[in-house]
């Protein structure tokens, strides 16, 4: 896909919302590498991929070959302090599944992005679901493209994006791509931009409990909706608190 | 008990309470009626202190202590309890994980031992049994897909768990058929009604003091307390209107 963007750009749609500065300067190899990964048929994988906030500008770049009828699930946190993509390019043989959860939290001037691109076969399915918890200056982004071809019939995709603005001045941006060429599928997609909820902050406070801990309740299940796929409760509270550690630095 | 004096506060900058001043001493039950737009709800919010509900004069104090110097879950540790008129529903967040949450950081802000998830659970049980909520919607994220009904019977289950010192009900009638009505009273009662605590009712009806006997009945109008009278003046207002009585 993107092997002819040797160096991108932000004219680039894929990197319109990228560090322009960071991009011109970066290490084309690094820009250009994609780690390989191979569902075999029937089978079912799981990924974690976790950036925090301590590394660098850098660009993680993941391509999975999901087999027939196969599972594969990918669970990301991206706290990066500064400019920081993780992209997945999946493409699903037929009957297969890609489930994605994705979580981004940053502060002060951070830059981070979940980019995907999901191609189908027939009756293959997916289902993502981003959510985005910025404040400071920050910026949360989420590209994700939909690619149902022409002889792709009964396919089922999904994404959904939420993001939270902690502070004026924090911002997110979200950019669903549906590219579908056959005739009986089903595409679904949703983003939606705002601020904690006052009302609910209010309604935890009015019964004693404290504006950072209700905060980090509110967060939490916010976030929650990004891991609701993994089945296993104490992972899946695992992932939650690892994400909410990141939330520390918040200012409200 | 509860102390306001020539409150006066403003919404959005207009001016909605206009010189309020009441006193409800300890053991007391008073209910405050009134038409819309009288400034009821505003009331329950200020004391509350919602935000963007600004006091520009005046005070109030809960046991001598300046309540619109506390933030909101401070005012709540101080023994203040808020029921809404509208319970907010909180998805992702349970009524469990909620109610332990508050009733541990009022324990911590009055310098008191949390309880332990033991005994949480069997006082979270206690309330539910005596408000007849099923302990399994308390399981359920924060009033997320509750009737009503349920939503205002969970308001009186979180009340019993909160053991608060002063609760201001705002419209807990509201919405509740003749049965849940009367359960939701007796809860009052029971939770409520003891001598080193008291009520302020906010109700548009008669009907709930049929079983929350008031000691005072208050008409609030325009923004201030228009009325005064015993439990006779809501039959009053039931029976004449705002306008004929105060």
């Amino acid at each position: 896909m993107s092997e002819a963007l040797a160096h991108p750009t932000t004219h680039d749609e894929a990197w319109r919302y990228a560090d322009g500065d960071w991009l011109a300067k970066a290490d084309p190899v690094q820009l250009s590498h994609w780690h390989e990964h191979e569902v075999p048929a029937g089978e079912t994988e799981r990924g974690f991929a976790l950036v925090e906030p301590h590394e660098g500008s850098k660009v993680d770049r993941l391509r999975v070959h999901v087999g027939a009828h196969a599972r594969y699930e990918h669970f990301v946190i991206n706290a990066g302090a500064l400019y920081t993509r993780c992209e997945l390019d999946v493409v699903l043989e037929q009957g297969a599944h890609f489930e994605l959860g994705g979580v981004i939290l940053g502060g002060g001037e951070a830059r981070a992005e979940i980019v995907t691109r999901v191609v189908h076969a027939p009756e293959a399915t997916s289902n993502q679901v981003v959510r985005a918890v910025q404040w400071g200056r920050s910026v949360g982004n989420f590209l994700g493209r939909i690619e149902i071809p022409r002889d792709s019939q009964q396919v089922d995709a999904a994404q959904n994006f939420k993001a939270i603005l902690l502070e004026a001045g924090a911002s997110a941006n979200a950019k669903p791509e549906l590219e579908i060429y056959a005739d009986d599928v089903k595409a679904a997609h949703g983003a939606a931009i705002g601020a904690l909820d006052q009302t609910a902050a209010f309604y935890m406070a009015s019964r004693g409990i404290a504006p950072e801990a209700a905060r980090r309740l509110l967060v939490r299940a916010f976030i929650a909706d990004a891991f609701v796929s993994v089945k296993h409760e104490e992972m899946r509270d695992d992932l939650l608190e690892q994400a909410l550690h990141y939330l520390e630095g918040a200012a409200l | 008990m509860l102390q306001i004096e020539n409150l006066h506060a403003t919404v959005g900058g207009k001016e909605i309470l206009k010189g309020l001043t009441l006193t409800v001493s300890a053991g007391e039950v008073h209910a405050i009626m009134g038409p819309n737009g009288a400034g009821k709800s505003t009331l329950s919010y200020v004391l509350g202190g919602r935000p963007g509900y600004e006091v520009t004069q005046g005070s109030a104090t809960l046991d001598g202590q300046d309540l619109l110097a506390l933030e909101p879950h401070e005012r709540a540790a101080a023994g203040l309890f808020l029921g809404f008129q509208y319970p907010v529903e909180i998805p992702g967040v349970s009524f469990v994980q909620f109610l332990r949450e508050a009733a541990n950081a009022q324990r911590k802000q009055r310098g008191e031992e949390p309880l332990s998830g033991g005994e949480f659970l069997k006082l979270a049980k206690e309330k539910a049994a005596l408000l007849r909520l099923d302990m399994d919607m308390l399981k359920r994220p924060v009033n997320v897909g509750f009737s009503g009904g349920e939503k205002k019977r969970a308001e009186m289950v979180q009340m019993g768990i909160l053991d608060p010192s002063f609760a201001v009900l705002d419209e807990t009638d509201s919405g509740l058929d003749i049965d849940a009505l009367r359960v939701v009273g007796e809860g009052i009662n029971a939770i409520m009604r003891k001598p080193d605590k008291a009520v302020l009712l906010i109700t548009h009806y008669q009907r709930l003091l049929d079983y929350v006997k008031p000691d005072a009945v208050h008409v609030l109008a325009g923004g201030r307390i228009v009325k005064s009278g015993g439990p006779e003046l809501a039959l009053e207002l039931e029976e004449q209107g705002y306008e004929a009585v105060a």
